[in-house]
């Protein structure tokens, strides 16, 4: 409803003002003449004819507000309008994603009014799960619906030649909130899987209303990646790698659902990063053990995936693989040139990765080394006792030799 | 609504263009002032004189002063613009991603603040 009040006011303030008017008028009438037929047309409509008003009174002290009543009431007739049903409804919640998502608005706010626009989280909510504080954040949003105001971005569903760039903003922007979700950047908890969860439930609604290959395969992806969330941790909340984890509490319903997925958006054959990605996330999650799965084609998925992403982040998870593949050696050279090129020195899992190589060649010194560099950029707690653990492992009975 | 595309090349670069070079560019851009007139969207637009042209003018307590060259020295100089009339910013994106120097410079799109 606030998505479709948008799109006939132009402008979110505004239509957040309907509502609640709308509510209060519903309050007033309902109990005196009965339900209406169709409530929500009802009160989208009423919504409208209250900002038409607000508007109107508003006009004796701003010639410019008269003109944009009239504009509005002459636009939209909304007897057609609202009862264009359930199909109307969806269009308006796609517009407003892709609104939501416009490039022109910085990342950080296209991430903050999706959760508040499209998924109706509150704004302390949203603060809590990216760790900012709210009246940050509230400026966030605030700049960024002055920005959809004053530069007139527009509640529409981008055009065929536009789509695919645009689609890729929307699912940018689900796929952060999923990764935020899925390994929290800070915090106590290794996971928010409330932020997984609304992830999950933008891309169901994403392919619901445009399924294209890459939405397919990102929520392929996302779920796959969640049904292993019980596996991840610990009953006391430390991490447990993929090949330690207790494939029992994989999740083997949203991995059917999943595997589903990437088949349809592989048969599509306009693959991209997010079906790619999936695809990999489905041949471990078909895999009975570590040791049985199929790192040959993980690795060969892995060098597609860097052909179109060559990023240093997609070489790091492919080193991953090559290791499993050609052994742990292999690994350390790719790592170590990534390194030695000044990429990724500040991510920690580029330093873990080294950590592991080395560990798993019996360079031990060089384990400790990388695994201490892990350890200072790393702001979450669970990854933080995770390394400590390898380092006393390490450090053993030998310890005094170090 | 009115939209002003600013366009931003590397004047360097674009003045050691050869003479054939200079001359398809500007066919280019014809053809692209062509191309926004039948469309309606054209409301104006000039090139500028290189920065080396330019002059800055302050007043402060009242007392002027004059510069030479622009505000401020970056890589990419404002070289000319555009002022469109466009339905909304995707429209007006979309015919600022047509301006010849969106492939090699810049084109900031700026909303004209109706007073």
């Amino acid at each position: 409803m606030l998505a479709t009040l948008i799109r006939l006011l132009g402008d979110f303030d505004r239509a957040e003002e309907a509502m609640s008017d709308a509510y209060a008028a519903a309050l007033d009438v309902w109990p005196r003449d009965g339900l209406p037929d169709n409530a929500r047309a009802w009160l989208v409509s009423t919504g409208r004819f209250k900002a038409i008003d607000r508007l109107r009174r508003s006009a004796r002290f701003d010639a410019a507000l008269a003109g944009l009543a009239e504009q509005i009431e002459a636009s939209e007739p909304p007897a057609a309008d609202v009862s264009e049903g359930v199909d109307g409804v969806e269009d308006d919640r796609l517009r407003l994603i892709f609104t939501c998502c416009h490039p022109a608005l910085s990342p950080d706010a296209r991430i903050a009014l999706t959760l508040r626009e499209v998924c109706g989280l509150e704004t302390e909510q949203i603060a809590r799960a990216f760790l900012t504080a709210p009246p940050t954040l509230a400026q966030r949003i605030v700049r960024a619906k002055g920005k959809i105001r004053d530069a007139r971005i527009p509640y529409q569903v981008p055009d065929r030649a536009e789509l695919p760039d645009r689609l890729d903003a929307v699912l940018h922007v689900v796929y952060l909130v999923f990764n935020e979700g899925y390994s929290a950047s800070g915090g106590d908890a290794l996971t928010r899987p409330d932020l997984s969860g609304e992830a999950i439930r933008l891309g169901r609604l994403l392919i619901e209303l445009l399924p294209e290959p890459e939405a397919l395969g990102l929520l392929a992806l996302m779920l796959l990646h969640d049904a292993r969330r019980a596996a991840r941790t610990s009953p006391d909340g430390e991490i447990v790698l993929l090949d330690a984890q207790d494939r029992s509490l994989w999740d083997r319903e949203q991995i059917a659902e999943g595997l589903g997925l990437v088949r349809r958006a592989l048969l599509l054959r306009r693959h991209g990063r997010y079906s790619l990605q999936a695809a990999i996330a489905a041949v471990h999650a078909e895999a009975l053990d570590s040791q049985s799965t199929d790192w040959p084609q993980i690795a060969g998925l892995y060098d597609v995936l860097f052909e179109i992403d060559p990023s240093p982040i997609v070489e790091l998870n492919r080193a991953v693989a090559v290791a499993m593949r050609d052994g742990p050696q292999a690994g350390l050279d790719i790592v170590t040139a990534i390194l030695e090129r000044g990429d990724l020195t500040d991510y920690h899992f580029a330093h873990s990765a080294k950590a592991d190589f080395c560990r798993r060649l019996g360079l031990k010194s060089e384990a400790i080394a990388a695994y201490r560099r892990a350890l200072a950029l790393t702001n979450q707690a669970p990854e933080h006792r995770f390394i400590e653990r390898r380092l006393a492992e390490l450090r053993g009975p030998d310890a005094l030799v170090q | 609504m009115q939209y002003l595309c600013l366009i931003y090349t590397d004047e360097s670069a674009d003045a050691r263009m050869t003479r054939e070079e200079g001359q398809a560019v500007m066919g280019e851009y014809f053809a692209f002032t062509e191309g926004i007139k039948k469309s309606g969207h054209y409301v104006g637009g000039n090139p500028l004189q290189p920065t080396k042209t330019a002059s800055t003018v302050r007043v402060r307590q009242g007392k002027m002063s004059t510069t030479d060259g622009p505000f401020a020295e970056t890589k990419e100089q404002l070289g000319g613009y555009y002022l469109i009339e466009a339905k909304d910013l995707n429209d007006a994106i979309q015919v600022a991603s047509k301006i010849p120097a969106a492939r090699s410079g810049s084109v900031e799109v700026r909303p004209i603040m109706k007073m």
